[in-house]
């Protein structure tokens, strides 16, 4: 039992194998990234001149990089709201004693394991004027279901957000209901004897109790969610007019179409900051929230 | 039963065995409802699939009355000479055993480490570990290609293995940790009595003990690096290198909007054991959940 606290040389031999993989792999990248960012440096070009903080005042006047931005913080502040409260209320309901629920969490897990080149793919018909499922369904409703889902502005990105919500529904609602199950269910009982309805119960209940899980839930949804790519890259390609151009897959035309390598780890290290800058601002008021509701 | 039970409580028998009958059935209508929408793009791609492959798109009337139902598409799928999609499938198979493999060792050393011994500094040195998993791949996508590419390792197996775990070495080694935690200590101090290294029980105690969290591991491991896109696009230029992931990609491309039965044949080729996969490991995808401390 002693020896096991006695401090010794051999943990290090067991960290030392991941600690240099990650210090070869993701620290020593992150600082080129950053080395990068301050230079101009084309991958074709043999000199890469030193620009200071050239590249990110560049970038602050860039309309088309802004535009990218705007988009993000769009497509972030619809879809994450949204995929958090459907993964709630479908957590609330298989989380119901009722036959057949296993197979229920099962389907609804399937698009976040699958291929999202294959997903996009389906989504793609889903959209489309005329013979879309979607359509289809606007013309069964009586509508005219001519609709250009993926060729309008307005719709692209909305088309986007919920391909996400059907995406990430399964893993968030898995977490909440993990959450929910760790409930003690004497307390729902105890209040069902005070003559609690289902909607109080849950509302005084069940969301207080969530709340560890539920910012968990909320920043790792809002990471996935500014890293949005391959639905972008599959179906849209940033257009129409830029509209669903969000920052990664903006990013990956910097760096991969046009090359210019510095530039785009200048804007990586934006998406950086924002992911970084939102995600503390969440831990910060959803723990606030909490606390404030144990209290009462 | 005490004199304060409120009278709704005390409605009578039968109303309240209609109300819980209609709940239990507006929640069944709900789910059926959510498990369509998840269900039912992967049966319109199966079903697709096996349309004429000159075949219009289907709409919902002709989805399942084609012209003949035509198996032979997915042969056609599996001899299309631009497309190996044999090569591709050993690629994805071959990467993503690599991954996982490298990923249980970093990891399993590394959790090892942290739970069980004593070192200078360790607390500090789990804390950077946990750091990195706030930073997103894709700050380091470009740093990484530039690495890979200075080893010569584009287009090789090295080069789609080696650099992967960025994604998930540090949450490998902490879902790892919190189970090695609750392994009891007397197991190892047994061991250690008996003259076992540290490595000897890392070897026939803990890892035995551990192997639904291993388990757990490799079923997050395999489905992020088989459905990944990123980074098998960047680090492969050669057909002969790409994975399925990325080979369905450029399939999609080849055929942009028209053949969609072989599309979708090949799409249902890729997700295919993805999916199997899933419903034969999902219950370790919901023991991730709770091992890694969710519950709320």
């Amino acid at each position: 039992m002693k020896s096991v606290e006695r401090p010794s040389w051999r943990g290090y031999l067991f960290v030392a194998p991941a600690t240099v993989y990650l210090a070869v792999f993701a620290l020593l990248p992150l600082g080129v990234a950053g080395y990068l960012a301050l230079h101009r440096w084309h991958l074709l070009k043999p000199e890469h001149p030193f620009v200071g903080g050239g590249n990110f005042t560049a970038l602050w006047t860039d309309p088309f990089f802004r535009q990218a931005v705007s988009n993000t913080l769009l497509y972030v502040v619809l879809s994450v709201p949204l995929g958090v409260v459907t993964a709630l209320g479908v957590a609330v309901l298989v989380a119901q004693p009722l036959r057949g629920m296993g197979l229920f969490r099962t389907l609804f897990y399937i698009p976040a394991v699958s291929s999202q080149v294959a997903l996009s793919m389906v989504w793609i018909w889903i959209l489309l004027p005329e013979v879309g499922l979607l359509n289809g369904c606007v013309k069964w409703l009586g509508g005219a279901g001519t609709t250009n889902f993926l060729g309008e502005p307005g719709w692209a990105l909305l088309a986007l957000v919920a391909m996400s919500l059907w995406i990430g529904l399964g893993p968030r609602m898995i977490i909440f209901l993990a959450g929910i199950q760790s409930i003690p269910g004497s307390l729902f009982e105890a209040a069902a004897l005070d003559g609690c309805n289902a909607w109080r119960r849950f509302l005084h209940i069940t969301l207080p109790l969530l709340a560890p899980t539920m910012l968990f839930v909320v920043v790792t949804t809002t990471i996935a969610a500014f890293q949005l790519f391959t639905p972008v890259y599959v179906m849209t390609r940033g257009g129409p007019r830029r509209s669903t151009d969000v920052l990664l897959y903006h990013i990956y035309q910097e760096a991969w179409q046009k090359l210019e390598l510095g530039m785009a780890s200048a804007q990586s290290y934006v998406l950086f900051a924002m992911i970084l800058v939102v995600a503390l601002v969440q831990f910060r008021l959803l723990r606030r929230g909490w606390t404030g509701v144990s209290m009462n | 039963m005490t004199g304060n039970m409120p009278t709704r409580a005390r409605a009578s028998p039968a109303a309240s065995r209609v109300l819980r009958a209609l709940r239990t059935v507006v929640v069944y209508a709900l789910l059926l409802l959510i498990a369509l929408s998840t269900a039912l793009p992967l049966v319109w791609m199966v079903c697709t699939s096996l349309h004429p492959p000159h075949a219009q798109l289907p709409t919902m009337r002709t989805l399942f009355a084609p012209d003949g139902w035509h198996w032979d598409n997915y042969s056609y799928v599996f001899t299309f000479a631009e497309l190996p999609i044999w090569r591709f499938a050993v690629n994805s198979v071959l990467v993503t055993a690599g991954v996982v493999l490298l990923q249980l060792t970093l990891c399993s050393l590394a959790a090892y480490g942290f739970a069980r011994l004593q070192f200078r500094g360790r607390d500090a040195l789990f804390v950077v570990f946990l750091l990195t998993m706030m930073v997103p791949a894709q700050v380091l996508i470009v740093p990484l290609f530039a690495l890979v590419r200075h080893l010569g390792w584009l287009d090789t197996y090295g080069g789609l293995i080696v650099p992967y775990p960025y994604l998930s070495t540090a949450f490998g080694t902490f879902l790892l940790r919190q189970f090695f935690v609750g392994i009891p200590t007397s197991l190892d101090d047994a061991a250690r009595l008996d003259g076992c290294s540290d490595l000897r029980i890392f070897w026939h105690v803990i890892l035995p003990a551990a192997k639904p969290a291993l388990a757990t591991l490799a079923a997050f491991a395999f489905i992020w690096t088989w459905t990944d896109f990123y980074w098998p696009m960047l680090a492969t230029s050669s057909t002969t290198m790409r994975t399925l992931e990325v080979g369905l990609s450029v399939f999609k491309d080849a055929y942009h909007g028209t053949r969609w039965p072989l599309q979708m044949a090949a799409a249902v080729i890729v997700l295919a054991p993805v999916l199997l996969f899933f419903l034969v490991m999902q219950r370790f995808f919901v023991k991730g959940v709770v091992l890694s401390g969710l519950k709320g």
